[in-house]
């Protein structure tokens, strides 16, 4: 196996959102994150890509200390985040959060989901939410929904009012943790393309994801991850069509081909 | 003679004692048990001791043996000239809160965990994630066990009626020493009791069917 230098970040920049540096992870005896240092700009869509087990999803969610780290720091807009209290509430609401298994509140309406966080955390008024929320449930392609409940919409319905929930925050960075993986075929465009469009409209998104199509087309960076460690980064067409390293050269050619 | 008839007022002034100390002490237990549940799921490593710590305590302890403390520990030593009543739901109340934190636990551990983490990465505070999003959703699982756990209150406040606080097992006290039919009494002690705990089943068998139909 070759080992590829990856181009160490030098001093984090001012345009630095998101800067991990160091980052290092266990649970129990497997080492889930091994040095990760990992810098994202404002404005970029970083795709993070690896087989099952690399520590992906963990990465994700250790920017916005849903996981804790053992050692290394987790800083976004310039500012580490803080233990577990008032502070850290106030970083998370300006980091989105799309999840796999979309999270959306069952006893809440779909209105209510988009207006809650708008209305508890940011203290907007009720009106005001309530308007910001069917513009957001309009550019999402599911303002008809509105005041259904989350168990009476399809998969690619919910996961796209999850990404509404998110964006009534405005945030400063975007998480999606695998979000298409727990949909049926069919509805994974409906979610790839609200994600194309924010990409489009410049929202700085870190996407852990097995759509490589999305992460050819949508991506600015892919990141390469196996075994906790990042392996490798590369612009998409560069890391598509010719990846340096033996791991990454292995899984595409899994992925890829049949 | 019959013992009902002539001495329906005492009867109806233990049953309002049952009853009042009934309701007093399950809200004391709600409230304190919804608080220490609060402290068994928190993040907060010393909250979570303390609670489990509560728990343990109470929940292994011997009500009467918490009874013997509270008439005869606490107005010694904390408050001289506290009345019974109070004393009763102090125990009472205690005591089934440590059963009412771990049906409440329970409803919580029924709510995805995603819940909670979705909440959080909203921005809100642990406060905030179990008052909006998990309590509402841990509610329709702590029902039936709730309901469980006030009928066993019910009767356990008959401890209190040994220890002279005026309800429905002390006046049963009462009658047998006038040399009433002790059967007679009991029979119509257990129908009171049984008036009280088949309310309570039945306030609460509505209040599922309610949280049913509201999601």
């Amino acid at each position: 196996m070759t080992e590829v230098p990856l181009t160490k970040d030098t001093a984090p920049t001012a345009d630095a959102l998101v800067v991990l540096d160091n980052v290092n992870k266990h649970f129990g005896a497997l080492h889930v994150l091994q040095d990760i240092d990992l810098t994202v700009a404002r404005g970029e869509v970083v795709v993070v890509i690896g087989p099952s087990g690399s520590g992906k999803s963990t990465l994700c969610r250790t920017i916005n200390r849903l996981e804790t780290v053992d050692s290394g720091s987790v800083a976004i807009d310039g500012k580490p985040l803080p233990e577990e209290g008032r502070e850290l509430a106030r970083l998370r609401a300006d980091v989105g959060m799309v999840f796999q298994s979309f999270n959306l509140f069952a006893h809440k309406t779909v209105l209510e989901n988009v207006t809650l966080g708008q209305i508890k955390v940011r203290r907007t008024d009720k009106k005001a939410a309530e308007e910001k929320a069917r513009k957001l449930l309009d550019r999402v392609g599911v303002g008809a929904q509105a005041d259904k409940y989350p168990a009476q919409l399809s998969g690619g319905q919910q996961q796209r009012v999850a990404i509404a929930r998110a964006l009534a925050m405005d945030p400063k960075v975007m998480l999606f943790d695998e979000p298409t993986s727990a949909l049926d075929p069919e509805m994974i465009n409906e979610v790839l393309e609200v994600m194309q469009q924010l990409a489009r409209d410049g929202m700085t998104m870190v996407v852990v994801t097995h759509e490589m199509g999305f992460a050819r087309s949508a991506a600015n960076r892919v990141v390469f991850m196996a075994d906790g460690r990042i392996v490798e980064e590369a612009e998409p067409e560069q890391f598509f069509s010719n990846p340096r390293s033996d791991r990454a050269k292995d899984f595409l050619s899994k992925i890829l081909h049949h | 003679m019959n013992v009902l008839l002539d001495n329906l007022a005492l009867f109806r002034e233990g049953f309002i004692g049952t009853v009042e100390l009934t309701a007093a002490s399950a809200l004391l237990a709600m409230v304190l048990g919804v608080t220490i549940a609060g402290c068994r799921v928190s993040p907060v490593p010393p909250l979570r001791i303390f609670g489990t710590a509560w728990v343990t305590l109470l929940r292994n302890t011997p009500l009467t043996l918490l009874f013997l403390v509270a008439f005869f520990v606490i107005p010694e030593i904390l408050f001289p000239g506290i009345n019974s009543f109070l004393l009763a739901v102090l125990a009472c109340g205690f005591y089934t809160s440590s059963f009412v934190c771990e049906a409440v636990r329970s409803g919580v551990n029924t709510v995805p965990l995603g819940q909670a983490e979705a909440a959080r990465s909203l921005g809100m505070t642990f406060l905030q994630s179990m008052r909006m999003i998990v309590l509402p959703q841990a509610t329709r699982t702590v029902v039936p066990p709730l309901s469980s756990i006030f009928i066993a209150l019910t009767k356990n406040t008959a401890v209190a009626g040994a220890f002279d606080n005026v309800d429905l097992f002390n006046i049963a006290k009462v009658l047998s020493n006038d040399g009433y039919d002790i059967l007679m009494i009991f029979f119509w002690i257990t129908l009171a009791y049984l008036v009280i705990t088949f309310t309570i089943s039945g306030l609460f068998r509505l209040l599922e069917r309610r949280l049913e139909v509201a999601r």
